[in-house]
């Protein structure tokens, strides 16, 4: 992979090579809830950046008060 | 009725439904609300940027499937510009719905459903339920062994809730209309709507301003 990164050829290789898309999913399973590991991280980031969207100052404060 | 109570005559500009119709929407919407250049202080704030984001994931997702539209379904299994413009599809449809879920929780915590903005909260929520079956029934349009999957899956799931029997899930004739004719008009349609109501009322304010504008409205009162 490294050899392949640093002929720089990595734009000709589709994603799918790189994270391999073709696996057995993973899923999370507790009791009643079950949920492939994707969608949970996304629900996970989906958290993370609205808490950060509250939290980060916002650029260039210029409004009416 | 005596002589002086006449109905007075309507003048031309009354009388035409064109200038009536200009007259209530300058009233609803003059042109400083409905584009404005300046904003209050409060929404100098990231979480105010995500209902932009998901209109401009709207954008991309209407311009993208257009092209996919006009060469086709399955136009996307053959070439690698139909896998293009079928990744961009996608794509931006993941980041339409996540930035419409950060959107939806924002709004959800300011309660920006107050101060008469209840109509506003209303076409958002139903485009969100609308645009979910716009998602699905995309997914029944791939032409795959995917969409053979889940539209069997769903037929089960939908008829077991007594709702399978207004639409055939396994009609992929009928799934496609919905999905790229009658769904996503209506998606547009109520977005538009949802953009020209948040124009006419403004953007609600955070409870401690509105707390504060009350309590200086009591005081106003009681002095």
């Amino acid at each position: 992979m490294t050899a392949l990164l640093g002929r720089g050829a990595l734009a000709t290789v589709p994603l799918g090579a790189v994270f391999d898309l073709s696996g057995r999913p993973h899923y999370v399973h507790w009791h009643f809830f079950e949920m492939s590991v994707t969608n949970l991280l996304v629900i996970v980031l989906m958290i993370v950046v609205f808490v950060a969207a509250i939290l980060l100052p916002f650029p260039h404060r210029r409004a009416e008060p | 009725m005596s002589a002086g109570d006449v109905p007075r005559q309507r003048t031309a500009a009354e009388r035409s439904w064109t200038a009536r119709l200009r007259t209530r929407a300058e009233g609803a919407l003059p042109p400083e609300k409905l584009l404005p250049d300046r904003q209050p202080a409060y929404v100098a704030s990231w979480i105010y940027v995500f209902g932009a984001l998901t209109i401009a994931a709207l954008i991309t997702i209407v311009a993208s499937g257009m092209v996919l539209g006009l060469k086709g379904p399955a136009w996307w299994h053959v070439t690698g510009i139909g896998r293009f413009f079928n990744g961009i599809h996608l794509w931006s449809v993941e980041l339409f719905f996540f930035a419409m879920v950060v959107h939806l929780w924002g709004k959800f915590w300011m309660g920006a459903w107050r101060g008469g903005r209840s109509l506003t909260w209303v076409a958002g929520a139903v485009t969100f339920l609308i645009s979910i079956a716009t998602a699905f029934t995309g997914y029944l349009s791939q032409q795959n062994f995917d969409a053979q999957w889940i539209s069997t899956q769903a037929k089960d799931g939908l008829n077991s809730v007594g709702i399978g029997a207004f639409f055939n899930v396994t009609n992929f004739g009928q799934m496609y209309t919905f999905h790229v004719i009658l769904l996503p008009v209506a998606v547009v349609l109520l977005t538009a709507w949802h953009v020209l109501l948040v124009r006419r009322n403004g953007v609600v304010p955070p409870y401690v301003r509105a707390l504060a504008a009350e309590r200086a409205a009591r005081a106003e009162e009681r002095a």
